[in-house]
């Protein structure tokens, strides 16, 4: 059944027509609204939080053409109780410093994960879109199953955004010495 | 032969830093990759299925030869999958893209923005109207032209189906001269990215209609045992 199933292909450098028209410059396409500017809604309880990074290619160059989605849990652990997509965001990163930034809710323990936002990444040269996590380094990570799972420490880094007040620094490194940690789910 | 092209495909230039070097770390999906975001039907407006008319003026229309694509969107046990959005994107019928970063000196089209979504019927169905896009050159160190080509954005039941790949039309002879489309090693799976013309729902005097299904990984139940192999 494997056999059946359609190849991916590279976002390209024009995902934004599609996926975020208003970053792409098409104003008023769908009501000028782009889908996942919101990961939770602002009544959403929780402990409200700014994720933050950039994303760099091999040579530690910004990849300015980036889209970064996003699924977690809430703040009770739980995927989209009401249905919907509650949790779930987007973001083209920043054309020249391929920075991104979200507001969000600390995601609560999922049975043995560690609190973590799933993230997938697509650009120009990613041919198959790269998933990863953010884990948070005030939380308890000692017992999570993909963490362990990694051996080197400084591998096993590259997963955990670091807390700078309110805010959570977070960057990806698609390859190279400090290249993030990409799951295959 | 792997279904999924493979990371580093240095014919696509672009691949070469963008690629992960290290084997990808497997896991065994949970509630976050057996769950996935859902969109209702009233996200969708009247037009966004038509991208002849969506960006158009008043009155106006997207100039090109008129298509309709359609198809089914379903998983890898050939299962319809409900309610699932779908966003297309494409240059128009000159191959300019409706994009700051796009210089190519074929004009924009005032009338056609490039962009158009829809969700799935309760049997996987999606239709939505367009003009033919055109081929285009790109940069990648020769002579290089994308066959013409529409990039599809889907949705299905579980985040570790999320898939954007892109749809290809039937007897281009750019298919098999591009190196985006040669990042994949199995002819039959370019194959089944080729869009088939559909003479039986194209209209008389009106628009030709072109088919593509789009396979998503197996039943979220068995996605463990239906890996991606692009690694
Ligand atoms: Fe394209």
């Amino acid at each position: 059944m494997t056999r059946f199933q359609s190849a991916s292909q590279t976002a390209g450098p024009y995902v934004h027509i599609g996926c975020t028209p208003s970053f792409a410059g098409l104003e008023n396409m769908y009501g000028g609204h782009d889908l996942g500017a919101d990961i939770f809604s602002p009544d959403t309880p929780g402990t409200w939080v700014t994720v933050s990074g950039r994303i760099f290619d091999g040579e530690g160059m910004p990849v300015t053409d980036a889209m970064l989605e996003f699924w977690q849990a809430d703040s009770f652990g739980h995927y989209a109780p009401q249905g919907g997509s509650e949790g779930w965001g987007r973001r083209a990163v920043d054309a020249q410093a391929a920075s991104y930034s979200v507001n969000t809710i600390l995601p609560a323990a999922v049975g043995d994960e560690a609190p973590h936002i799933n993230v997938w990444v697509v650009a120009r040269g990613v041919n198959l879109g790269l998933h990863t996590r953010i884990y948070f380094d005030c939380a308890d990570n000692e017992q999570d199953p993909v963490l362990a799972a990694i051996d080197d420490p400084a591998r096993r880094s590259s997963l955990i955004a670091t807390r700078d007040g309110d805010t959570y620094n977070f960057d990806i490194h698609l390859q190279g010495d400090k290249e993030t940690v990409f799951l295959n789910v | 032969m792997s279904l999924q092209p493979q990371a580093l495909t240095p014919d696509y230039r672009s691949s070469r830093l963008r690629s992960p070097s290290h084997k990808l770390l497997s896991l065994a999906p949970g509630a976050g990759e057996l769950t996935g975001p859902t969109f209702g039907h009233d996200l969708i407006g009247p037009n966004d299925n038509n991208l002849i008319i969506n960006y158009a003026a008043p009155g106006q229309a997207a100039i090109g030869e008129q298509i309709m694509v359609h198809g089914h969107l379903l998983d890898g046990n050939a299962r319809p999958v409900s309610n699932a959005l779908l966003e297309f994107w494409q240059a128009n019928a000159g191959g300019r893209y409706r994009h700051k970063k796009d210089g190519y000196l074929s004009p924009l089209d005032p009338n056609f923005g490039g962009c158009g979504r829809t969700i799935t019927d309760a049997d996987g169905y999606y239709s939505f109207r367009t003009v033919r896009p055109g081929p285009y050159p790109w940069p990648n160190g020769g002579n290089d032209w994308r066959p013409a080509h529409i990039h599809f954005s889907c949705f299905g039941v579980g985040w570790a189906q999320r898939l954007i790949t892109q749809m290809y039309f039937e007897g281009d002879p750019h298919i098999p001269l591009c190196p985006i489309v040669q990042t994949i090693a199995d002819p039959q799976a370019i194959d089944s990215l080729t869009a088939r013309l559909d003479m039986a729902h194209t209209e008389p005097m009106n628009f030709r209609a072109f088919r593509f299904d789009v396979i998503l990984r197996g039943k979220v139940s068995t996605l463990f045992e239906n890996k991606l192999e692009g690694n």
